[in-house]
């Protein structure tokens, strides 16, 4: 089963829950499963449109989506998937 | 009692303070929606370090020298890179070790500029944001305080009162005393809120606008999402009158417009100030809205290619 890494962030929507199992042919099935179960992550993952938000870098493994099938990028049993918030500090 | 000998650094440090601010303010004459409405944004990137982080760096770095707390330790903090470079270039220049945690994903050149000016850079976890940073340094200042002196800037004075001092006081001067709302995003808040402050002592009618982004995962760097990040300790709720909320999307579009309609080639979070204040300018009859734009396009080579190829 592949394996999502929810970063900080994003764990208040997932009662503190950090990774997340399932089973998913694609990257695509595998964050939509996870929006499934925690809704309140959707607006924070999708546009209304459904598709994932254009400024978020997911990976699977070290490969940025972007760099491979993007969100069709099929997903192997034991794969790392990963979404990398971008950075906060400055101001 | 003996008085306490000087750190001769200070007194070269004083001598770069002249690259610190009064930086110009610049008529946003396209932008603008409504032609009873102004728009000005302070172009941050003119001083030492090229952005906004210029002045508070300087200030907290300054106080940390004068106080005698880096005789024998490193200076050390959490930065998602723009207070880092421009602590290491003051710090190159006054010969002050610098070690700082910043995120693994932060940009590329930023990396390279932080190194490049002799850094001891610790990467920490891309997942954990500048909050994660700033657990590592806490820890490594506690297990060798010897060592290291964490001048932490969430939770520093003299980050805010940078902006107190001195960028309050150039927008009162700069717009005459015309200035009717102040517009900025949140990130260690010290913008915000020392600007903020200080209008509010020179006209308690200047309004406040604050600014995060919409989501918790963004674009916008340099900016926090408070409702899921660490609040930082210098952030007063109080003294914003109104806080709205920013997409990175419409950053992006208004990255874009800002270069073909004003010529300024900018960042993200740059482009959601403008963007906060150009939505606001619609909702006015009349107005001068000042806001502040805290970095150029320079250190944004990924976005900048996929934005503007």
């Amino acid at each position: 089963m592949a394996q999502l890494i929810i970063p900080t962030p994003l764990r208040k929507f997932t009662d503190g829950q950090g990774i997340f199992t399932q089973e998913a042919a694609t990257v695509k099935d595998l964050l939509a499963a996870l929006a499934a179960q925690h809704p309140g992550l959707k607006p924070h993952l999708f546009e209304d449109s459904g598709s994932l938000r254009s400024f978020i870098r997911v990976y699977v493994g070290d490969e940025d989506i972007h760099a491979l099938e993007g969100e069709d990028t099929a997903l192997q049993a034991n794969d790392e998937v990963s979404i990398i918030p971008a950075i906060a500090g400055g101001l | 009692m003996t008085a306490p000998i000087l750190d001769p650094r200070l007194a070269t440090l004083d001598e770069l303070r002249w690259h610190v601010g009064n930086t110009p303010l610049h008529p946003v004459r396209h932008l603008s929606p409504k032609p009873g409405v102004e728009i000005y944004a302070k172009l941050e990137w003119q001083q030492f370090g090229g952005s906004v982080k210029a002045r508070p760096a300087f200030n907290i770095l300054r106080n940390a020298v004068a106080s005698g707390a880096l005789r024998g330790r490193r200076l050390l903090d959490a930065s998602s890179g723009n207070t880092g470079i421009a602590y290491a270039i003051f710090a190159a220049s006054a010969g002050i070790p610098v070690t700082l945690c910043i995120p693994e994903n932060a940009s590329k050149e930023r990396k390279h500029i932080l190194k490049s000016l002799g850094v001891d850079l610790i990467l920490t976890s891309p997942f954990e944001s500048t909050d994660g940073s700033q657990d590592v340094a806490r820890e490594l200042a506690h297990s060798q305080p010897d060592k290291y002196h964490y001048v932490d800037q969430y939770s520093n004075d003299a980050n805010w009162m940078a902006h107190y001092n001195h960028t309050g006081v150039e927008l009162w001067e700069e717009t005459h005393h015309r200035i009717t709302h102040f517009v900025a995003g949140l990130g260690t808040t010290g913008t915000f809120t020392g600007t903020g402050r200080r209008l509010k002592e020179f006209n308690e009618d200047i309004q406040l606008v604050a600014l995060q982004p919409e989501t918790a995962l963004h674009g916008l760097e340099g900016w926090k999402h408070l409702e899921t990040a660490r609040v930082p300790k210098i952030f007063d709720a109080t003294v914003p009158d109104e806080t709205r909320l920013v997409t990175t999307e419409s950053s992006y579009a208004m990255l874009k417009r800002a270069a073909k309609e004003e010529g300024l080639l900018i960042s993200p979070s740059s482009a959601a100030n403008l963007v906060g204040a150009v939505q606001l300018a619609e909702e006015l009859d009349e107005g001068v809205i000042v806001t502040v734009l805290a970095d150029d396009a320079t250190k944004y080579s990924d976005v900048i290619e996929r934005l503007l190829p």
